[in-house]
């Protein structure tokens, strides 16, 4: 499990709106990398078309190579569903299936790619992934209930245990804290350290508190102006983005004294 | 009460007000009714309609007035806007609490065993019942929500999933303009559908099931539309970042979220076909006995056993007025068991919140 992303030149449109421009990256796999900079720069964009989550708005595209070890998400005869399969995601708002229990928000990854499974396998699957995400003994007592009826954290962490039910390479998280209290939010981000030894992990965060404490690497995204699209203006490891950034609009950004 | 009046200050400054007591409406509501009561008995012209009328708008006046005086402006206009709020609310209420008393008064002469378990085959004058239309309603409504309801939701399925651009707009647009279409129209069409496959003349069960599911369709095709665009995004997302398929999405978590409100829109587009009367005159006709098979003949319907046994009267005409009326009843009990079965099934597909 977990490979290594690597993105070259990539541009992102909304039907004829160029949304982010030319971006450059490598994720190394087992570490966290966090995007920064202000909203409505592109990050959440660049970030889904890691998986093509951006193809389920109409008129979305990419130019440009995202590799995952090598193989080209874009390249022709790639299934998305086959993408999605290997890089989970879980996203800003906790949304657990309402019409599922816990244990069945769980195995719906995989119970709905109609993949057969015998009740033993599936059982150890529930517990295997419920304790990676820290959730087993919160829940253990009620798997069969609705999952709605989780406090938001454990929704969340609800959500992370679904993601990585279907083993995925790389996990994927937008802003997944956001809507979370404090509490809540220490508990993803030490699961977010425990996700690390496993998956590639990429999380776009607009905490920058949050991303100098879970990654290992760090990317920071800025609009040039209004209108025109966002770009990866640094990339860097956590400690020298933090300390010691190139730029000086990521310098402004990190110091607050814009955004 | 004239002394507060006096007393209630001009400045905002304090913090209250003349408050009547609680049981002012009851009060003046039964005051307004003895006044209005004796008022007409003086006169001696007791009506009931009359008396409620003079009644409501005697309230309306007085606790305005009362209101203004201790309470002030605002609570006499809050006064005003409850009573005529309300007052609308049991006038909408009033042809339905009619129309219930009426069917259910006259309709229980013969709500008996012989209605249930005889046709009217050979029967002249008194006993008979609506077996052959009770049957048929069932056969004629069960096969138009066979046709509509698969039809419905995959174009409600489509439209909200899959459709883009113009086609997406003209289905739209034509199930806008099928909402519309006169019911005759439909069971015209139907008919004539039918005469051109069979030859003239031709009368079915089918043909009136395809009648009504011109009717359904399209009301079946919006409430689905409407239920599943309140889905929310972010469960289809959801779905797709673990690498579900599309269909599998619709299949497994749009359509169960909405399950409750689809079962619940299917039963009201039952509800509102099963009372249809011209289409299924036009398209099913109508006979004496029971027919079975929805392919051959004509078949029987509840509308139209009302209709024939009330422009069709025979000697003595009462026994034919009575059916007419038990066949009202029985309508209206199978769509009320409709919309009780369709809540009950709502309830219990609906999305648990667990707390």
């Amino acid at each position: 499990m977990s490979k290594r992303i690597e993105v070259k030149d990539l541009n992102v449109y909304y039907g004829s709106f160029k949304a982010v421009e030319d971006v450059q990256l490598t994720v190394e796999p087992r570490t966290v990398t966090a995007f920064i900079g202000p909203s409505g720069c592109g990050k959440s964009t660049f970030l889904r078309t890691l998986n093509r989550m951006h193809e389920v708005i109409p008129g979305a595209y990419v130019e440009g190579s995202v590799k995952l070890d090598g193989d080209d998400l874009y390249g022709p005869g790639v299934d998305p569903v086959r993408v999605r399969r290997q890089v989970g995601m879980v996203f800003q708002r906790p949304n657990p299936f309402p019409t599922m229990s816990i244990a069945d928000n769980v195995l719906a990854g995989v119970r709905l790619n109609n993949q057969r499974m015998s009740t033993a396998k599936s059982k150890e699957l529930l517990e295997t992934s419920l304790q990676g995400a820290n959730l087993w003994n919160e829940v253990k007592d009620r798997l069969d209930k609705p999952g709605s009826g989780l406090s938001g954290g454990q929704q969340q962490r609800l959500c992370i245990a679904r993601a990585i039910a279907v083993q995925p390479e790389v996990i994927l998280m937008d802003e997944p804290c956001s809507a979370l209290d404090p509490i809540s939010t220490l508990a993803i981000e030490d699961l977010i350290g425990e996700l690390k030894e496993d998956y590639t992990v990429v999380i776009v965060t607009h905490n920058m508190q949050q991303a100098a404490r879970v990654s290992d690497q760090t990317a920071f995204f800025n609009l040039a102006a209004q209108g025109k699209p966002g770009r990866l203006v640094e990339i860097g490891t956590t400690e020298k983005i933090f300390s010691n950034p190139t730029e000086k609009a990521t310098e402004d950004y990190i110091t607050g004294r814009f955004g | 009460m004239s002394t507060s009046v006096a007393t209630r200050p001009a400045a905002a400054a304090t913090l209250t007000a003349g408050r009547l007591p609680r049981w002012t409406t009851g009060v003046l509501l039964t005051v307004c009714l003895l006044a209005s009561l004796s008022f007409f008995a003086a006169f001696g012209t007791l009506g009931l309609i009359r008396i409620l009328l003079v009644a409501v708008l005697l309230y309306i006046v007085v606790s305005v007035a009362l209101s203004a005086a201790v309470e002030g402006s605002r609570k006499a206009k809050d006064r005003l806007a409850t009573t005529l709020v309300t007052s609308a609310f049991g006038l909408a209420l009033l042809p339905l609490i009619s129309l219930v008393v009426s069917v259910v008064g006259r309709g229980v002469d013969r709500f008996d065993g012989t209605f249930f378990t005889y046709s009217m085959r050979s029967v002249v004058g008194e006993g008979g019942g609506a077996v052959h239309a009770i049957t048929g309603t069932l056969w004629v409504t069960g096969i138009a929500t066979l046709i509509s309801v698969p039809i419905g939701l995959l174009a409600a399925i489509y439209l909200v999933e899959y459709g883009r651009g113009r086609l997406a707009r003209s289905i739209t647009f034509f199930v806008d303009v099928m909402t519309g279409i006169p019911s005759i129209v439909a069971g015209l069409f139907a008919y004539a559908l039918f005469v051109i496959i069979f030859g003239p003349g031709t009368k079915s069960g089918l043909a009136g099931a395809v009648a009504l599911s011109v009717l359904m369709i399209p009301v079946v095709v919006r409430s689905v539309e409407e239920l599943l665009k309140i889905v929310p995004n972010e469960l289809r997302e959801a779905s797709y970042a673990l690498g579900v398929p599309k269909w599998l999405t619709i299949t497994k978590i749009v359509l169960p979220t909405a399950l409750a409100g689809i079962v619940t829109g299917v039963m009201l587009a039952i509800a509102r076909v099963i009372g249809e009367t011209a289409p299924l005159l036009i398209a099913a006709g109508f006979t004496q006995s029971l027919n079975n098979s929805p392919l051959e003949g004509p078949m029987m319907t509840l509308p139209v056993f009302v209709y024939r046994s009330y422009v069709d009267q025979g000697n003595p005409a009462a026994a034919y007025v009575e059916r007419a009326w038990a066949g009202a009843l029985t309508l209206v009990i199978i769509v009320m068991v409709l919309n009780l079965a369709g809540r009950l099934i709502a309830a219990r597909f609906a999305p648990k919140t667990g707390r």
